[in-house]
Order: C-alpha cells, then sequence, then structure tokens
C-alpha cells in the first residue's frame, strides 16, 4: 500500500501523465466515433467505415510522415508469417496479436511492450492460408482473440491472463478462428475459417463474461432449417458445405441486426456434389444479435466454382437514394462486382463490376449474377482469378467524401479445371487448384515482379457511392492485400505487396508520401492519438510499423 | 540435432533416391504433408496439374535436394509458397513422397514424360551448343558465357525435355516470367535495354546489355516497353532433328550446382 503512494508520488512529482483507463463499455463501442483517439473494433466502429474523425495528417502535411517505431515479436526460433491483424487502441494502450496468436500490449506511443500473451496451440491445427490471425476485440477490460486452433479466449487486458478459454471447434477437423470476434452488447461474436476443408460454417454468440455459448446461426442450414432445400435432397453435401467465417461483421443499433459475409461453398472449384444455390455461402446474412435468428439474407454468387468467399467486411452508411435517405450497405465482393444493398431488408439496389469481370454479364435487378461461365473439365478461364477482385482487405467509406475505396486487383485471371474432390476429415476438399499468374497469399522472400500489367496489377480505387461513379484509381505494379484507411482530413492510406505503405489524397487519389516497409503489407491501417498526437499504424511482413508526423 | 541433420544431409547427398529413410522420418514426412503440403497438392499429391507428388512425378524437380529446395524456398512467380521447414523437415516430407512412389523408376519429367532425351546424345549436344548452335554466344552455363540471356546452369531442374526442344524451335513461345526484356527511354533520351530483374509501382530494376545492374525511377522515364517477342533465333531450320534431340538432352541434364 505504501509503495502504491510512493509510487503515485513519483508519477505526480515527475509529471508524468498517465492516462485515466477507463472499461470499454459497450456504449463506448457503439460511439466510437466519440473518441476518435481511440481504435476500440476491427473496423474502427461497429459501422466498419475504417474512418478516421482524426484530423492532424493532412494533404498539406502527410508528406512529413516519418517512422515512429516498429514492433516485431520474431525470433529466430519462431516461423515467419504474414500479419494480419488490426490493433486495437484503448487509452494509449495499443493491443494487438501478432501471427499466430501471440497477444502483446504496447505502448501505443513508443511500442514498449507491457505484456505478451502466447496459448500453447494444438498440433492438430490446419489453415489453408496461413497461420494468421487478424485481430481482437475488447469489452470492459477483456480482449477476446480465436485461435487458430479453434479456441475463443479471454484475457485480461491489464495482465495478458487467460481469463476463460473455449473450444468451438474442431481443429483436427480444419475448423480454425482467425477473424477478430466482434462485441453486441455482452457477446462476442465469431465463426470459423476452414472453407478448403469442407466444414459446415457457423457464427456462434458467447457470454462475454463466462464463455457460455448463446446461440448458433448455421451458414449451412440442416434438413431442419430454412433454405436447407438449395442443397442436393438425399446426400451429406450440407454437412461439407463450406460458408465459412473469416473476416469480421458491422452492427446496426437501429436495427438491431448483426451482418456478417460467409465463405465459398464447398468443395469450392468442383459443384458437382453440391447441386443448388448452396446457402448461405457467399452470401451476407443478418442476424438478430440476441438470438442468432436470420432476419434476411443476400447471396452474392450462387452457386459458386471460383472460390469467390464473400468474407468482406459490410460498410454500412446512410446515403441519399434516389430521393430519399436509406440505410445501405457497401461491398465490394471478390467476385468482382460492387454492391448497394438496403440493409434492413436485403433488397439489392445495385451491383456493377469494379475489374474485368467474364464469368457473369452483370447482375439482374433481382439481384442474380447473369452467369455465363462455367468450371470444365478442358479448364475455363475467367476474370478476376482465384483471389478474387478484392479480398478479406477491408474497404474503407468516407462518409465526408461520399467515397468508398476499394483495394482491387485488376485484369486478373484464373484457369478452373474441373477436378476430383472427395471428403476426406481433415484434408482438403477442394477440387482442382485453378492457375494464376499472381502468387495466390503472400509473396515468397526476395519476391520478384516481372509480369506485364496483362498479368494483374493493383489499384486503390475510389467510387462515388449515391452515383457509382468511378472517381480515381491509385494504379500499382503488383496487386495488393492491404486494407485501406480514410480520415477526416481526406487523406487515405494504404500499401501493398510491394513493401511500400502510402498516403493519397482522398479527394483526387494524388500520392502524398510513401513510406518502404520493406515486405508485403497484409492488413488494414488503423489510426490513434496519444497526448494530441496522431499515429497511424501498419501491420507490414511479420512487423508492425507506426508513423506520425515528424515533430 | 546438428549431427542428425548433417547426417541426413550427407545421405542426401550421397544416395539422393536410394530410399534410405526411417519409418520414422516417413511418418514424421507424412503427418507435415497432409498439415501444409496437402492443401494445394491434394492428399493424393495429384491436385496441381503436371505433378504427381506421390507418382515421383515432379515438374521441376528430380532430386531430393531439388524438392527439398523447393519445399523451403517456394517457386517464385507461382503459387508455391516458401515454408519455414528445416531441411530435416523438407527432408522428411521427401522421404514419404518417395516412400508412396512406385516402384518403378519415376518418370524424369512433368507433363512431356520421358519425351526427347532417350533420342539425344548429351555429349554430341554440347558440343552442338557451344559450336553450330553459337548458343554460349548469349547464354551462360556454370559461370562461364554472358549474363543478358537466361542463365542454363540449372536449366535440367527448371524446364521439362519436350518444353525445352518448343523453346528451341519457337523461342517466343512459353516465356518466363523471369525472362522478359524491357526497354526504357529516359526523358532525356537514353535508352537502356535489358532483362527485367523487378519492378514496383514507382521504379524499374533491370540487368542492361552492358551487364550493370540498374534501377530506374519511373518517373525520370519517358517510354517503357516490354519487348514482345525473344531475341533467340529459331533452330527449327538451322539444327537438325537430331541435333535438336542432342542439345535438349545436353540441357536436361544441367542440374545446377548442387544436382
Amino acid at each position: 500500500m505504501k509503495f502504491r503512494v510512493a509510487l503515485l508520488l513519483v508519477a505526480a512529482a515527475g509529471a508524468v501523465a498517465v492516462r485515466a483507463q477507463q472499461l470499454v463499455t459497450f456504449d463506448r463501442i457503439l460511439h466510437a466515433d466519440r473518441e476518435p483517439q481511440n481504435w476500440l473494433t476491427y473496423s474502427g466502429g461497429l459501422f466498419s467505415n475504417r474512418y478516421s474523425p482524426l484530423t492532424q495528417i493532412t494533404p498539406a502535411n502527410a508528406r512529413n510522415l516519418e517512422l515512429q517505431w516498429v514492433f516485431q515479436t520474431r525470433g529466430p526460433a519462431e516461423p515467419v508469417e504474414k500479419s494480419e491483424a488490426t490493433p486495437l487502441v484503448v487509452d494509449g494502450v495499443m493491443y494487438t496479436v501478432m501471427s499466430p496468436n501471440h497477444v502483446v500490449a504496447l505502448d501505443a506511443a513508443t511500442g514498449r511492450m507491457f505484456w505478451m500473451y502466447s496459448p500453447r496451440l494444438s498440433p492438430l491445427a490446419r489453415v489453408c492460408c496461413g497461420r494468421v490471425n487478424r485481430g481482437l476485440a475488447i469489452l470492459g477490460d477483456t480482449l477476446f482473440m480465436g485461435t487458430i486452433d479453434g479456441h475463443l479466449i479471454a484475457i485480461d487486458a491489464k495482465t495478458g491472463r487467460a481469463a476463460w478459454d473455449v473450444a468451438v471447434s474442431k481443429p483436427e477437423l480444419g475448423y480454425s478462428l482467425t477473424v477478430a470476434p466482434i462485441i453486441v452488447k455482452d457477446k462476442v461474436i465469431i465463426g470459423p475459417a476452414g472453407g478448403e476443408y469442407g466444414i459446415r460454417g457457423f457464427i456462434a454468440a458467447f457470454d462475454a463474461k463466462t464463455g457460455k455459448e448463446a446461440w448458433r446461426f448455421n451458414t449451412v442450414p440442416g434438413p431442419d432449417e430454412k433454405g436447407h432445400d438449395s442443397w442436393p435432397a438425399g446426400t451429406d453435401a450440407w454437412e461439407h458445405g463450406g460458408g465459412s467465417i473469416w473476416v469480421t461483421g458491422s452492427y446496426d443499433p437501429d436495427l438491431n441486426l448483426l451482418y456478417f459475409g460467409t465463405g465459398n461453398p464447398g468443395p469450392d472449384w468442383n459443384a458437382d456434389p453440391r447441386p443448388g444455390s448452396n446457402l448461405y455461402t457467399d452470401s451476407v446474412v443478418a442476424l438478430n444479435p440476441d438470438t442468432g435468428e436470420l432476419k434476411w439474407h443476400y447471396q452474392f454468387t450462387p452457386h459458386d466454382e471460383f472460390d469467390y468467399d464473400s468474407t468482406q467486411v459490410p460498410v454500412l452508411t446512410d446515403i441519399e437514394w434516389k430521393g430519399r435517405q436509406r440505410k445501405v450497405m457497401l461491398w465490394a465482393n471478390r467476385n468482382g462486382f460492387w454492391y448497394v444493398l438496403d440493409r434492413a431488408t436485403g433488397e439489392f439496389l445495385r451491383g456493377q463490376p469494379f475489374v474485368r469481370v467474364n464469368w457473369a454479364e452483370g447482375i439482374d435487378v433481382q439481384g442474380v449474377p447473369k452467369r455465363v461461365l462455367n468450371a470444365t473439365p478442358e479448364g475455363t478461364l475467367v476474370y478476376p482469378n482465384n483471389q478474387g477482385a478484392t479480398n478479406w482487405y477491408s474497404p474503407s467509406y468516407s462518409p465526408r467524401a461520399g467515397l468508398f475505396y476499394i483495394p482491387s486487383w485488376m485484369d486478373t485471371y484464373s484457369t478452373y479445371t474441373k477436378g476430383p474432390a472427395e471428403y476426406k476429415a481433415g484434408n482438403q476438399y477442394v477440387g482442382r487448384f485453378p492457375t494464376m499468374t499472381v502468387p495466390a497469399l503472400r509473396t515468397a522472400p526476395g519476391n520478384v515482379n516481372t509480369r506485364t500489367p496483362q498479368e494483374g496489377w493493383g489499384a486503390i480505387q475510389a467510387f462515388d457511392a449515391r452515383t457509382g461513379e468511378l472517381k480515381w484509381q491509385f494504379k500499382m505494379a503488383d496487386v495488393t492485400d492491404s486494407g485501406v484507411l480514410s480520415t477526416a482530413s481526406d487523406v487515405v492510406f494504404a500499401g501493398g505487396r510491394e513493401g511500400y505503405f502510402f498516403a493519397l489524397n482522398g479527394r483526387t487519389g494524388e500520392l502524398l508520401w510513401k513510406g518502404n516497409v520493406g515486405g508485403q503489407v497484409s492488413a488494414g491501417p488503423m489510426s490513434y492519438a496519444v497526448n494530441g498526437r496522431q499515429y497511424v499504424a501498419i501491420n507490414a511482413g511479420s512487423a508492425l510499423f507506426v508513423y506520425a508526423l515528424r515533430q | 540435432m546438428t549431427r542428425a541433420i548433417a547426417l541426413l544431409a550427407l545421405a542426401l547427398a550421397a544416395a539422393p533416391q536410394e530410399h534410405s529413410y526411417t519409418q520414422a522420418d516417413i511418418e514424421n514426412g507424412a503427418r507435415l504433408y497432409q498439415g501444409s503440403c496437402a492443401g494445394c497438392h491434394g492428399p493424393n499429391g495429384d491436385m496441381v496439374p503436371g505433378i504427381e507428388l506421390l507418382r515421383g512425378q515432379f515438374r521441376r524437380a528430380t532430386t531430393d535436394v531439388d524438392i527439398i529446395k523447393i519445399v523451403q524456398s517456394g517457386i517464385p512467380g507461382t503459387t508455391m509458397p516458401p515454408t519455414s521447414f528445416t531441411e530435416t523437415q523438407a527432408g522428411s516430407i521427401v522421404a514419404y513422397l518417395r516412400s508412396r512412389a512406385p516402384a518403378a523408376p519415376p518418370a524424369p519429367f512433368g507433363r512431356g514424360g520421358p519425351l526427347t532425351i532417350a533420342r539425344g546424345d548429351a555429349a554430341r549436344g554440347k558440343s552442338l551448343y557451344e559450336t553450330k548452335g553459337q548458343c554460349a554466344t548469349c547464354h551462360r552455363v556454370d559461370g562461364r558465357g554472358p549474363r543478358t540471356a537466361p542463365d542454363l546452369t540449372e536449366i535440367g531442374t527448371i524446364r521439362p525435355a519436350a518444353e525445352l526442344h518448343d523453346k528451341l524451335v519457337d523461342p517466343n513461345t512459353n516465356i518466363r516470367q523471369g525472362n522478359r526484356y524491357v526497354e526504357a527511354v529516359t526523358k532525356r533520351g537514353d535508352k537502356i535495354a535489358g532483362r527485367l530483374l523487378n519492378q514496383d509501382t514507382f521504379t524499374v530494376q533491370l540487368l542492361d546489355a552492358n551487364e550493370r545492374l540498374v534501377s530506374l525511377s519511373r518517373n525520370d522515364l519517358k517510354d517503357f516497353t516490354y519487348l514482345k517477342n525473344s531475341p533467340m533465333p529459331s533452330y527449327r531450320d538451322t539444327l537438325t532433328p537430331g541435333e535438336l534431340d542432342d542439345v535438349v538432352a545436353y540441357l536436361v541434364s544441367l542440374k545446377g550446382l548442387r544436382p
């Protein structure tokens, strides 16, 4: 006790400004825009705009950005895996995850570590596309993380000790948790990746205090559930039907609806075992977050054969639509189209291509793609490629500019050849791997790009959400797995595989500044402030880089 | 541990395909294979076209060392990623693959199968390469020859025989991503041509005609072109069919510094 008093006195005497650290109530999360210095959820707010109200960094001064600190957990014994997480920042403390599941609490101004938590992971964990994690959720003073071996763990934000640890799904069957959980009220909500292993996807809610499962929504409906007739009768295709969850959803408190995008049907590239539209794969589902009940769904790619997961972040905003304000959802999909949906009803309002697309000739008024290509035994050349026009990395919406910023893979293509697919527990259940000119997930060490533009390139594209008009394109010689951040001072941040992190003028796309991070950016940028100074953070390679204006 | 690695490496170097693996190696490799490789290659190793890993049919590798190298480093420009496997781990994957291969000698090459090479004579091919074919005027093998054309030191592990044959007849076919030639014109009017080594949104790296490593800023360029055609002549009419087979046989024999 005396010791504590003494410490406080020292703090006061040395004029060290110890920030108050209040509990992160759900009310704070709902109103995250009222505390722009913090970043309380994966996407910065439950509307998932990945938009920061901070304005210190502007188009006029962005050229003065400089590196403040770097954090990397890697010891020589640890395999290097790309870091896909978006950090959280709460009152001067940053919480993030380094691959696969090392949780750290850092001083957000200096990068110095308070604690680290590394759960023991099952060797049975199997992941298609990297031993990665996309981030944490926080409620009260507890952090929540899904692990690659299918556990959901609650962690004390002050000490880094696990408070509870529940097994959500079986790693030996290919279920893994890579998504940042989302908090709605008193529940932690998460779902499994594993669409390449013949899993049956679900979204599940857990009591934040105890870890007790509250409800579960099956993304592939069983025999007693609505939508089951979109799977072949009399077969077990639905039991391995996919519909994985690996990107965080969004929440609208007025409608009390939780939105999640779902992954590809299984097997990915041979649809013969699953005639039908295969609900609710490649869809957005709107659920009651208290019960898990389905309110509506919209399927972007019925009966998918091209691995066009709809695991993108649902971007929520209210815009003027044909003369009246509407609650909409913006969605740039892996299948090459970007959509405007009514988020109260799921009504399709618009869908237009944002890259070269040849598998469908547009989308009809009902919202059904006018499909013209299928996988064949001889091989079918399809634009966009298997990794899609965009993917899990977040787009951004600036309500101020009315612009929707999409990280885009331009002019990419794959040849899909139908091959055998047989389900064997724990093995991949996919069909034949399609060809690609661009590396699918990650670049090799020392990767070089000697491709011609005809073999694919990358862009950040800005579309007017209301009119659908393309406002600008920032072109890159390589594709990008970077999310986009926009700010209230019209600065847009993004990166790419080439190892640059850069700032663009959000109105024009003009390059304002770039920093060399020396490795692939496969994460979304976020912004926060400590003691009045604005920072921007980005994971690249397997390290975290933090920038601010030169002082 | 170190000793084990050294021993394994020695065993692999000395007797690359004699299946001298322990059951533990094979079981360990099976586990690693199913966990990390089966994702793309399939549980039976046959999901990537042209490759049958469990039948000893590889596209770019013949020896165990080749396979270990590919397992560890991946293949740039393809979907085959690098891994963090140690040499021991990669070696156990090879042990597993070899243990599953049929007893008959594996087909030496991928899609093309044992085409062409049986017909050619590598020693005659080497001589043709140096004389009548004038290949050494542009290509480099084992540190000899110019660097502007692709280095052929390990071409036998990169391209199958049938593909090499096609390339000799029609050099513009199947140009690999690493063998692209570009021409840049600076704003001052200087022309710089060479082999494209790397590029990004802001810069270009190349090996120019004088074998200089050149890095250019795109801002300084007036024009930048990818050359469509290979500078190599076709040997369709210059070499007889028999001579073509000989050159292919020689090229196939080029397995690099660690064959």
